[in-house]
């Protein structure tokens, strides 16, 4: 009984919220043009579906290119990066200069140099993405067991058979914790290189479509692209950590 | 077998671990080498391995005893088994890192699975296996190689009394089956005492040999209780007493 209401309470929270929201915007009146309420931001959905549609499908598909190239550039350096100390040395500082950079002071830069509008977008996106797969993946190889390695040796393994069958199985767990964080930190690069290039008059997903919204004041129309985003960010979250749950459900945690 | 000649070993930090070590030890002799924490038995285990080399003295070999890849068996204090594979699968790791097909040695798997007692568990991962099953199934990798030697670190410190009980019971007999030379690290006499046809007591750090005893406790259902074997635990006792800093 009371899983089955922890289970629910997410959403009766979330139901009495836009109850609440919806009867304050009645009782005080509030245009739409300043809040719109649930009610409005659903009938705006309803009316620009064949718009906002798909500006949701673009914006998704920057950020799953995105999340892809990350995971293979992420694991990549990781991998090298186990593999050689020099290689390490030389990459790790403009890796977190990277990181630290915000993505939405070098998307211009990127806009005017890469020329092709969806590939400027996707590496806009990657740059955000790739770090917490890089960080995490490299924690988790440099974590495996010695006592493994000791045994990988003494029975003459090869580099690429410690590789395969003992340091990136023994980073699975940290890869998949860092593939979480990113997918979400994709779908904010995505959008923020969005805005820029939608500012330059690039016409491309929710982000685009939420500076056009603004510009008309049609907030309710503005809300409905935000509630979007919010979702796909949502199910992006929840979907990765299925599959984290899936592929590490046998496994010793110990 | 093979004998420690003069073998030494210093940390680059400066540590000295072992101290002129010697002894001559012969193929299928059970070798307890016992002593106080930090004593160095661990280091010692690891130069028979070849993962580290000795600092001064060197480790002669007889000749065709040579250990290469997978003539050694480790077993260390934790199981370490792979948390992604089943049983079967661990046991299989030594074979498949020398490019055995499965398929051919399905057979020997499972013998040995079975020669642990863990027939009934070659699906089962390590998730679902209780620490005495899993220093089961990390012995059976450690055997399925036939090694010439077998080193085990050790390898029940971290378990409950029973289950060690059991193991070393099971682990005395295996030896007198398969005559397999094994040297055993322990910081327990009656451990040494219970289990090994010879005792090299070590003296704290720097490691060097305080004792050696050959046992003499008779086999059978009440070794751990007859004199023999208390008479052994009095004597290692009384070495001990002997070389441990007051």
């Amino acid at each position: 009984m009371n899983r089955l209401l922890e289970r629910l309470a997410p959403f009766v929270f979330g139901l009495l919220a836009l109850g609440l929201w919806q009867g304050t915007v009645w009782a005080l009146a509030v245009p739409v043009y300043v809040v719109p309420g649930p009610i409005a931001i659903f009938d705006a959905y309803l009316s620009d579906y064949s718009v906002l549609n798909p500006a949701l499908l673009s914006t998704l598909t920057v950020t799953f290119t995105a999340l892809l190239a990350a995971t293979i550039l992420g694991v990549f350096l990781a991998v090298a990066m186990a593999a050689s100390s020099l290689f390490r040395a030389a990459i790790q500082p403009w890796a977190v200069i990277l990181q630290v950079t915000p993505v939405v002071a070098i998307a211009p830069l990127i806009i005017i140099w890469v020329n092709q509008p969806f590939v400027a977008l996707v590496v806009c996106a990657t740059i955000v993405a790739f770090f917490p797969i890089l960080s995490n993946t490299a924690a988790g190889l440099a974590a495996t067991p010695t006592e493994l390695l000791d045994l990988f040796r003494l029975n003459g393994a090869t580099r690429w058979q410690i590789l395969f069958l003992l340091r990136l199985p023994s980073a699975l767990p940290n890869f998949l914790t860092g593939l979480r964080v990113s997918g979400t930190l994709a779908l904010v690069g995505a959008v923020v290189a969005e805005f820029v290039a939608g500012s330059g008059g690039f016409a491309s997903g929710l982000a685009y479509r939420i500076i056009e919204a603004s510009y008309r004041l049609e907030i309710p129309r503005m809300f409905a692209a935000l509630v979007l985003l919010g979702i796909s960010g949502i199910v992006i979250y929840a979907a990765l950590g299925l599959l984290e749950h899936f592929l590490l459900r046998k496994r010793d945690t110990a | 077998m093979f004998s420690l000649r003069a073998v030494s070993k210093q940390f680059a930090n400066g540590t000295r671990a072992l101290d002129d070590i010697s002894a001559d030890i012969k193929a299928g002799e059970f070798v307890a080498l016992l002593g106080p924490s930090g004593c160095g038995k661990s280091t010692l285990l690891r130069l028979l391995a070849g993962l580290e080399a000795p600092s001064a003295g060197h480790i002669e070999w007889d000749a065709g005893k040579q250990p290469g890849p997978g003539d050694v068996g480790f077993v260390f204090q934790d199981a370490t088994l792979l948390p992604w594979a089943d049983a079967a699968e661990n046991v299989y790791l030594p074979l498949r890192l020398r490019s055995r097909r499965r398929a051919e040695v399905a057979g020997l798997i499972e013998t040995t699975l079975a020669q642990v007692g863990l027939a009934e568990f070659a699906g089962a991962r390590p998730k679902e296996l209780s620490g005495g099953m899993k220093m089961r199934v990390s012995i059976a990798r450690a055997l399925v190689s036939n090694p010439l030697l077998l080193l085990m670190d050790e390898p029940f410190a971290a378990l409950d009394e029973f289950t060690r009980h059991r193991l070393q019971e099971d682990l005395h007999r295996l030896w007198r089956e398969t005559g397999k030379t094994i040297i055993f690290v322990t910081h327990s006499i009656y451990e040494a005492a219970f289990l090994a046809s010879r005792i090299l007591v070590l003296s704290p750090r720097p490691g060097r040999i305080a004792a050696d005893i050959r046992t003499a406790v008779p086999e059978g259902p009440d070794r751990r209780e007859g004199a023999d074997y208390i008479a052994l635990v009095h004597q290692v006792t009384e070495t001990f007493r002997q070389v441990m800093p007051a």
